[in-house]
């Protein structure tokens, strides 16, 4: 079952954002009708800038607006909003450390038929290693939109990670409590714990049920904040459940998997991560790519058999 | 200030120069003493800045977009007022905040850290976006090296602001014809540079950068103009003033021995006795 997608998310949120504070202004590089920033622009045409396919400058704009009060949402595709742009957003976002948002959709393999070349699959990684930056990446679009509202709140960069994909939610519209930084355990159990981040989130619940019939007790934790990881949680679900298995759409290098090892390496279990692993993605629709990459329940589950024992 | 007032003041912010790169041993000697001009005009005379309220919000912006004359900019906000003179000779040491490139958490007066070639131009871009939608009168500048129009981002920043008549904008460009590795034919010249912001629809004055005269009159002219955001090419030398850097390759990036410092300042000394 197929849900709404994380980008169509951030763009309403945007909207009811943008009602509430004047401040605000939107960003975008030509992508607006992807993005889903299009929505800002047709309500707040004059708070709306197209930078055009340009998205070093664009960086440079937020960056400049930031400084003279404004909030900038800046958006582009994960690929260029942090790939191409990584440099900028560095040193001209996070070194003077402004309150600029970045909104980077067209994330992971699920982007889809257009291929490799635009799918991210290291734009974790690559903002994690900024000082200050607030990493995100919601579950689902319920889970988007009051990230998104959270962002505005928080005083200081943040980057937010979007799909083009949508997945079936695993919140409630009218019960969501997100704060940023802090994870959720979506299951309880005991005999190992499953970290998701993002869209396999849904995915990663279902497995667990799944493997429930094989006598598995599995503890479901939602990341969505990556940085700064809820270490307490991490750090909980290790002690308890021993072992741990990490789930992204991204490099198993540098994202999700490597925060929650960083995070028990002085006191560690195993940590088995399953994402994508040394290779760039592919074209093809994104349920059958997921699947193709074992992201979808079915190739979680293969997953944990093959590794946990 | 009188024009001559203005000149000698210049001649203080290269002293000030010189002397906070022969403290910290290193750093950009000859683009900063180039430019003091420039940055004395700016600071003293052009912009509406106060350096009781530096974060006053509709006090006129200054991005230095060629990061690396740190040392120049430093000793004109310091002369200015912004923070002690004493305390150029604290740059690039460990614990300073003054640090090798503008960092505007720290540095009073510094509008946007930069350093990284390209980048200040949009943040300048967006600073001056942000005036009008805003509706304040404040204007930007930023001095943009001759060498770091090679970076691609200054173009995207300048189609843009050109696209959106930022007139509020005024882009300086500081010719010296050097950069790192040789003259900028010997590198990859990115000239003509008037033709070029001409192209994206600046209004273009060229003027002679070590010229208070001329650099009065040519931002004047800059803000008397609308409708288009204007580039003023600015002719300078590089390493300005002290006799052995000017128009020296080597002078871009080493600092002076405490012979060479002390040749320095007798030279400036003596020009500073003849204004």
């Amino acid at each position: 079952m197929s849900g709404v997608a994380t980008r169509e998310a951030y763009g309403k949120a945007l909207v009811e954002l943008g009602k509430l504070h004047e401040d605000m202004v939107v960003l975008d590089a030509d992508l607006a009708n992807a993005t889903k920033t299009q929505y800002f622009k047709d309500a707040f045409p004059d708070r709306f800038i197209d930078c055009g396919i340009a998205e070093a400058d664009m960086t440079g704009i937020a960056a400049g607006l930031a400084t003279c009060g404004k909030v900038p949402f800046m958006s582009s595709f994960a690929m260029f909003a942090a790939g191409r742009n990584f440099e900028q957003v560095r040193n001209s976002i996070g070194y003077p450390h402004l309150n600029v948002k970045i909104g980077a959709t067209h994330a992971g393999i699920s982007v889809g038929e257009d291929g490799a070349t635009h799918q991210c699959l290291e734009d974790l990684a690559l903002m994690r290693e900024i000082p200050g930056m607030t990493v995100m990446c919601p579950a689902d679009d319920i889970e988007a939109k009051a990230m998104v509202f959270a962002a505005y709140e928080h005083e200081g960069p943040v980057f937010m990670r979007f799909s083009r994909f949508g997945v079936e939610p695993v919140h409630d519209e009218n019960n969501i409590n997100f704060q940023i930084g802090k994870g959720e355990v979506l299951r309880n159990g005991t005999d190992l714990t499953i970290i998701a981040t993002g869209l396999p989130v849904r995915a990663a619940l279902d497995a667990a049920n799944a493997l429930a019939a094989d006598g598995l007790d599995i503890r479901v934790i939602n990341m969505p904040t990556i940085k700064p990881i809820d270490a307490d949680l991490v750090k909980k679900a290790a002690a308890e459940t021993k072992r741990i298995v990490t789930v992204e759409e991204h490099w198993i290098a540098g994202g999700l998997g490597s925060a929650v090892l960083e995070t028990i390496a002085e006191n560690p279990v195993p940590v088995y991560r399953h994402g994508i692993n040394d290779v760039f993605g592919e074209s093809g629709p994104a349920a059958e790519l997921l699947a193709k990459y074992g992201l979808d329940a079915e190739g979680i589950v293969k997953f944990v058999k093959e590794h946990v024992k | 200030m009188e024009i001559q007032e203005l000149r000698r003041m210049a001649n203080e912010v290269r002293k000030g120069t010189l002397t906070a790169v022969y403290h910290a041993k290193s750093g950009h000697p000859g683009g900063s003493l180039g430019a003091c001009d420039i940055f004395t005009y700016l600071f003293f005379e052009e912009m509406n800045i106060d350096p009781k309220k530096p974060d006053d919000p509709d006090r006129d912006r200054f991005v230095l977009s060629k990061g690396h004359c740190a040392p120049g900019y430093y000793s004109a906000l310091a002369n200015r007022g912004f923070f002690p003179v004493k305390d150029l000779e604290t740059l690039r040491h460990t614990g300073s905040y003054l640090q090798g490139h503008p960092d505007r958490k720290h540095i009073p007066g510094v509008d946007m850290s930069s350093g990284s070639l390209g980048q200040g131009i949009s943040a300048a871009v967006g600073m001056a976006l942000a005036g009008k939608m805003d509706g304040k009168n404040y204007r930007v500048y930023t001095l943009l090296g001759d060498g770091e129009s090679e970076e691609g981002q200054v173009w995207e920043a300048a189609m843009f602001a050109g696209n959106r008549k930022l007139d509020n904008l005024c882009v300086i460009v500081d010719n010296n014809g050097l950069q790192i590795d040789g003259t900028l034919e010997e590198v990859n010249s990115p000239m003509p540079l008037a033709e070029k912001f001409e192209a994206f629809n600046f209004h273009v004055i060229k003027i002679d950068g070590n010229d208070m005269e001329a650099i009065a009159a040519a931002l004047a002219e800059a803000r008397a103009t609308k409708g288009v955001p204007t580039a003023i090419i600015a002719k300078t030398v590089k390493g300005k003033g002290v006799s052995y850097m000017e128009n020296s390759v080597g002078w871009h990036g080493k600092a002076p021995n405490e012979e060479q410092y002390k040749v320095g300042m007798a030279d400036l000394e003596k020009i500073g006795e003849s204004l």
